[in-house]
């Protein structure tokens, strides 16, 4: 049994490599672009700093429509998108296209939900000094809603290591994806715990590193 | 200073247009402590919202050394804001900056440099006596501290106005007075002009020049502190009256004016 592990360790090394590439070009892809989505849903909301009752009605709509998409059918749905943005429909970088257009609407609701449990106080503080929209979304309600944003981070990695067991369905590799080939097309149960296991450890280190971080950034306590 | 002009503010509310300040006109005289006292909902609050334009006035005028800010930009606004300084009941600090960062704060929507900000803040913590806790986050504060650092905020900018809502509400009596004595510090020593929002009578007799009654969104009756510690001084309105004997008086026979399930439910116990 470990004779065969050792004989595909190298594969099992390539696996985590791309589950790993995944993660790391999907995640801060959705920070980057689904922060700035997040907050405008917040600004124009209902209890935001400008409330546009249509514009939000839209982006609402919009956000919700993608979230909709079960992640299996969205892989496919959106292939001509895939194709036209890296140039390919299969391999990892194919996955990474589906993930991060998954993960911006799934991280901007995350934003707004942590902007609008800060409370008005902050916001009201900042109004009568003075600011304005821009500085209190940077200086006040991104500063206050730090600690919730590095969470919510956490949680959405961790999502997303499962959804990335998908991939396979267009050869883009993953752990994931070795522990369906192996442990349920080939029946090789030891290799597929291994891989289950790699991944256990793959999450257990998001979620201590996350919790960790978001420890030390919140000052409430 | 201040002079507020036929202020009228009302809310969307589901019965309806909610009207919280009716018709209101108040002149602060520059470098006095002006009171404002009401109960809970009789627009004291709104009414202090209407000098800053944090609540935007229905209609009237409000006017600020002289300039109407209703007829300012928004930018204008921004600019005129940093002449009036604001604390709060619940000190409305952020949690994640230290006490230094905060003061530092309203200096930075002011446009002040870094280096500049430091000093400047490090300074108006020495003011409230805080500069030992510059380092400090808000949960290791105490609520006068919390205090004291909301106020160090609002005197960064150097102000000629400083908005009080509910200061002492959130605190025990004793940082009460600790905390009003910084505030009349901060009027003697810098002729800051102070608005006080309170339901507490004690805060006005031990802060106020002037001194504001509202009720139901209209200022019934004004008197100054003179009058109000002159012996046998009679409010003219019965709210004024109640206000000023701030006593909590109650019906212990028993027979008290509510029979509701609740009290009723008190007795089987």
């Amino acid at each position: 049994m470990f004779d065969r592990i050792l004989e595909v360790l190298p594969e099992i090394g390539v696996a985590m490599g791309q589950t790993l590439t995944m993660l790391l070009v999907a995640i801060p892809l959705a920070v980057l672009l689904g922060t700035p989505l997040g907050v405008l849903l917040y600004t124009i909301g209902p209890n935001g700093l400008k409330h546009r009752p249509k514009l939000h009605r839209v982006l609402d709509g919009l956000v919700n429509l993608l979230r909709s998409f079960p992640f299996l059918i969205l892989l496919i749905a959106i292939i001509p998108v895939t194709r036209f943005i890296v140039g390919t429909t299969i391999g990892t970088a194919a996955v990474i296209v589906p993930l991060t257009l998954n993960a911006i609407p799934y991280f901007a609701r995350f934003v707004e939900q942590n902007l609008s449990q800060l409370g008005g106080g902050v916001v009201e503080a900042a109004r009568s000094m003075g600011a304005s929209r821009s500085q209190i979304v940077r200086d006040v309600l991104i500063v206050e809603a730090k600690p919730g944003l590095v969470s919510s981070i956490t949680i959405m990695t961790v999502s997303f290591i499962s959804y990335s067991a998908m991939a396979g369905l267009v050869g883009g590799g993953g752990i994931g994806d070795f522990a369906i080939r192996y442990g349920y097309y080939r029946y090789e149960t030891p290799l597929m715990i291994t891989a289950i296991v790699l991944m256990i450890l793959l999450v257990t280190i998001v979620q201590l590193g996350g919790s960790y971080v978001a420890r030390r950034l919140d000052k409430r306590l | 200073m201040i002079e507020i002009q036929n202020v009228s503010t009302s809310f969307a509310s589901a019965a309806g247009p909610f009207t919280a300040v009716d018709d209101v006109s108040l002149h602060i005289r520059r470098g006095t402590i002006q009171g404002i006292i009401g109960f809970s909902g009789a627009g004291k609050s709104t009414l202090l919202r209407n000098i800053n334009l944090l609540e935007r006035p229905t209609s009237g005028r409000v006017l600020v050394d002289g300039v109407d800010l209703v007829t300012l930009s928004d930018a204008e606004l921004r600019t005129k804001r940093h002449d009036i300084g604001m604390i709060f009941q619940h000190f409305n600090l952020l949690n994640n900056l230290t006490a230094q960062e905060n003061v530092e704060l309203s200096l930075k929507f002011a446009g002040v440099g870094k280096a500049e900000r430091r000093r400047r803040a490090a300074e108006t913590l020495e003011i409230v006596d805080l500069a030992d806790k510059a380092g400090t986050y808000p949960a290791k504060l105490s609520g006068g501290q919390k205090q004291r650092v909301a106020i160090a905020r609002a005197l960064a900018t150097g102000p000629k106005v400083l908005l009080c809502d509910e200061p002492t509400s959130a605190v025990d009596p004793r940082t009460t007075s600790s905390v009003l004595q910084y505030l009349a510090d901060v009027n003697a020593e810098f002729g800051i002009t102070i608005v006080v929002v309170t339901h507490e009578m004690n805060v006005i007799k031990a802060i106020a020049d002037n001194v504001a009654v509202m009720e139901e969104g209209r200022v019934v009756e004004q008197f100054d502190l003179a009058e109000l510690q002159r012996p046998g001084f009679h409010p003219a309105t019965s709210i004024g009256r109640y206000l000023v004997s701030d006593e909590i008086q109650l019906d212990r026979s028993g027979r008290g004016t509510h029979t509701t399930a609740a009290s009723e439910g008190l007795i089987n116990v």
